[in-house]
């Protein structure tokens, strides 16, 4: 069977001519139902525009698909027609933002922008919607549901201000969600809450997950695959386990070195030198060379093809890493440093 | 924890101490006239605002004068206990012509607003949410337009309407006049309109509208043009008055609304050349027009802030 959501080589430019910046440069990744698959990198990666493209909410221009395809249980979406891919927003795949403020309307109720998914895809009356507005509420666990509706977004508090995003998009029981950094904005504690409270429906409804961040920490607690971008490519994906006991390229090495632990013992975090490249001028070769400890003349001229290790520790989708020297990191612990 | 939260009736606080169960009916502009009923603002203007569409709609109510009755050799008498308001030139009481002067006075300056506002706010919203060759093609339209200068504009298209001498029925006139304010002045209220549209346009919560399936029009006219609304809406109440000024001034040259409609514009203008020595035929009428002006400006007001849930 096809699965739920199958991205492959998608390729995305921003601008033209000169200034033309490759955003996505051959992405490829898929979400089976029930399962969530985190993405993982820095600002500018591309994370966040595969999932606008996914979405189909990508603004072309000045974004611009150059290549690839996104299958949602194996059906193209790419080439499909507006109105399809408009009726399946919502219906089968939804999306929850950064920052639950401003991607609420100011001038309505969070109950009136819940209920606008029953009373315009299915034709339920004002009060029926506001009905069920209260249901789902009190499903993402806000207290007071059945009052809080008629409340305005700037009342609720930042974590109650996510609770009811995700009890938006919900509404119309789609099979895919894209959490796109949903606890970026919140503080720590609440960061957990929403991650659990996230967990379970997406358990409770099966529902497959694209968990996009940049956060190490939010990732390790739900995600089952990982999958690290860097320069609008996937460099690493393995099961969340394998990534973090064995990583097998540099960089998600590097991002986990830089990532505060308790129980290190140096006093000193280490960061990833430089910075990453510019999409515009994206460098030869491997695009993490010019940032790499280990990089050799190889790094420079050949790029690297994300390729299936042979990694017995893996579990049965494998451990694909885009690196010429993978399995020399694969069998070093995350912790230890290498000498080229 | 949360369970138990949930179980709790509704907390001290709400004014009205009732559960409030989510029947009730709850939507941006029920909950704008919420707001309203209780501003003092809103009162006021629109007790003003009544008054002044009784005026307009039965003068009679008022005076029992009538309007162009010229008294000859009173010309230019000052108010009396006769005559309030004293009376103009031609010996036509004042203050009848002031209370008969508000309908066609009011029907210029709402409908010009209302057309410009509405013209003015279709486009600047398209042109906001479409961007790209419609935003191009559009905005030189309106350049066209914004390019005339107004009082030209009105000659070349009221002289052309009406030949000259043509005796015209009021109500066209008033309709002519009108169209020809709203033919000249929609790219402001464009401009205004298409300005917000773009900023709304960018924000996160028309993004997440699409990533729900909203389309076009439901997020046009759904979640844009509501928080869009505040800056024309000031704009519009503004215009009434400059409106009703400009209907003057085109009758003034002749081509706006003439006798014997009476207008405050046609009042006004048929004074400017002795304001010294009759005052108060200049006085009343502007009275009239500054208290109109100044009534749908603090409606304006009270609109946009009820509009606005976050100001409350």
């Amino acid at each position: 069977m096809a699965p739920l959501l199958e991205v492959d080589d998608l390729r995305v430019e921003f601008g033209r001519g000169a200034d033309t910046a490759s955003v996505l440069n051959g992405v490829s990744y898929r979400v089976e139902a029930g399962e969530t698959l985190a993405v993982l990198g820095e600002s500018g990666s591309g994370k966040s525009v595969t999932a606008q493209t996914i979405m189909g909410i990508l603004d072309t221009p000045p974004g611009r698909i150059t290549g690839g395809a996104v299958r949602f249980k194996g059906e193209e979406l790419l080439g499909a027609d507006r109105e399809r891919r408009r009726l399946l927003r919502g219906e089968s795949m939804a999306m929850i933002f950064q920052d639950a403020l401003s991607a609420l309307n100011p001038v309505y109720t969070v109950g009136a922008q819940i209920a606008e998914q029953f009373r315009f895809r299915r034709g339920m009356s004002k009060k029926d919607a506001m009905v069920r507005a209260a249901e789902l509420l009190d499903q993402v666990k806000i207290p007071n549901a059945s009052q809080r509706v008629r409340e305005y977004p700037h009342q609720f508090s930042g974590g109650m201000r996510q609770r009811a995003m995700i009890a938006m998009s919900l509404a119309l029981d789609p099979e895919l969600l894209i959490a796109d950094e949903p606890t970026t904005a919140l503080d720590v504690t609440v960061q957990a809450q929403i991650m659990e409270l996230l967990d379970e429906l997406r358990r409770e409804r099966d529902m497959g997950m694209i968990l996009i961040t940049h956060d190490l920490g939010v990732v390790a607690e739900v995600a089952d695959r990982i999958a690290v971008m860097y320069a609008g490519r996937i460099v690493e994906e393995a099961d969340a386990a394998t990534l973090y006991a064995h990583p097998a390229h540099p960089y998600t090495r590097g991002l986990m070195a830089s990532v505060p632990r308790l129980d290190s013992s140096r006093g000193q975090l280490d960061p990833i030198p430089g910075l990453p490249p510019s999409l515009t001028n994206i460098p030869p070769g491997c695009p993490f060379h010019p940032r790499c400890a280990h990089a050799e003349d190889r790094c420079r001229t050949e790029v690297p093809a994300l390729r299936q290790l042979d990694d017995p520790a893996a579990g049965p989708e494998g451990h694909r890493a885009a690196c010429h020297f993978a399995e020399r990191f694969v069998a070093a612990s995350p912790e230890e440093v290498l000498t080229p | 924890m949360t369970d138990t939260l949930r179980q709790e009736p509704s907390l001290a606080g709400h004014d009205d101490g009732a559960v409030v169960s989510p029947q009730a009916e709850s939507g941006l502009w029920s909950d704008a006239w919420k707001q309203l009923r209780r501003r003092p603002l809103f009162i006021v203007s629109g007790i003003v605002i009544v008054v002044l569409l009784v005026m307009a709609l039965f003068p009679s109510l008022f005076t029992g004068a009538d309007p162009t009755f010229q008294v000859l050799d009173r010309s230019g008498e000052a108010p009396s206990a006769g005559s309030w308001f004293g009376r103009d030139l031609f010996g036509r009481d004042v203050y009848a012509r002031a209370i008969y002067g508000a309908g066609p006075s009011l029907a210029v300056g709402l409908l010009a607003s209302l057309g410009t506002v509405l013209v003015g706010s279709l486009a600047g919203l398209t042109m906001g949410y479409f961007r790209g060759l419609t935003d191009s093609v559009m905005s030189r339209i309106a350049e066209i337009f914004a390019g005339i200068p107004f009082v030209l504009g009105g000659i070349v298209i009221l002289t052309s309407l009406n030949k000259p001498g043509e005796i015209v029925g009021s109500t066209r006139l008033v309709v002519q006049v009108v169209l020809t304010i709203v033919l000249l002045s929609w790219p402001l209220a464009m401009r205004i309109m298409r300005a917000a549209a773009l900023a709304s346009s960018q924000q996160d919560y028309v993004k997440a509208a699409r990533a729900l399936g909203a389309g076009p029009l439901r997020i046009m006219f759904r979640h844009m043009l509501p928080n869009c609304l505040a800056p024309v809406l000031v704009y519009g109440t503004i215009q009434l008055g400059v409106f009703i000024g400009a209907e003057a001034t085109l009758s003034y040259l002749g081509i706006g609304l003439k006798d014997p409609v009476v207008s405050w514009g046609v009042m006004i203008s048929e004074v400017q050349a002795r304001i010294i020595q009759m005052p108060h035929a200049l006085f009343f009428p502007a009275a009239f027009l500054v208290v109109t002006v100044l009534a749908f400006v603090m409606m304006g007001d009270a609109l946009r802030d009820a509009l606005d849930p976050r100001g409350r």
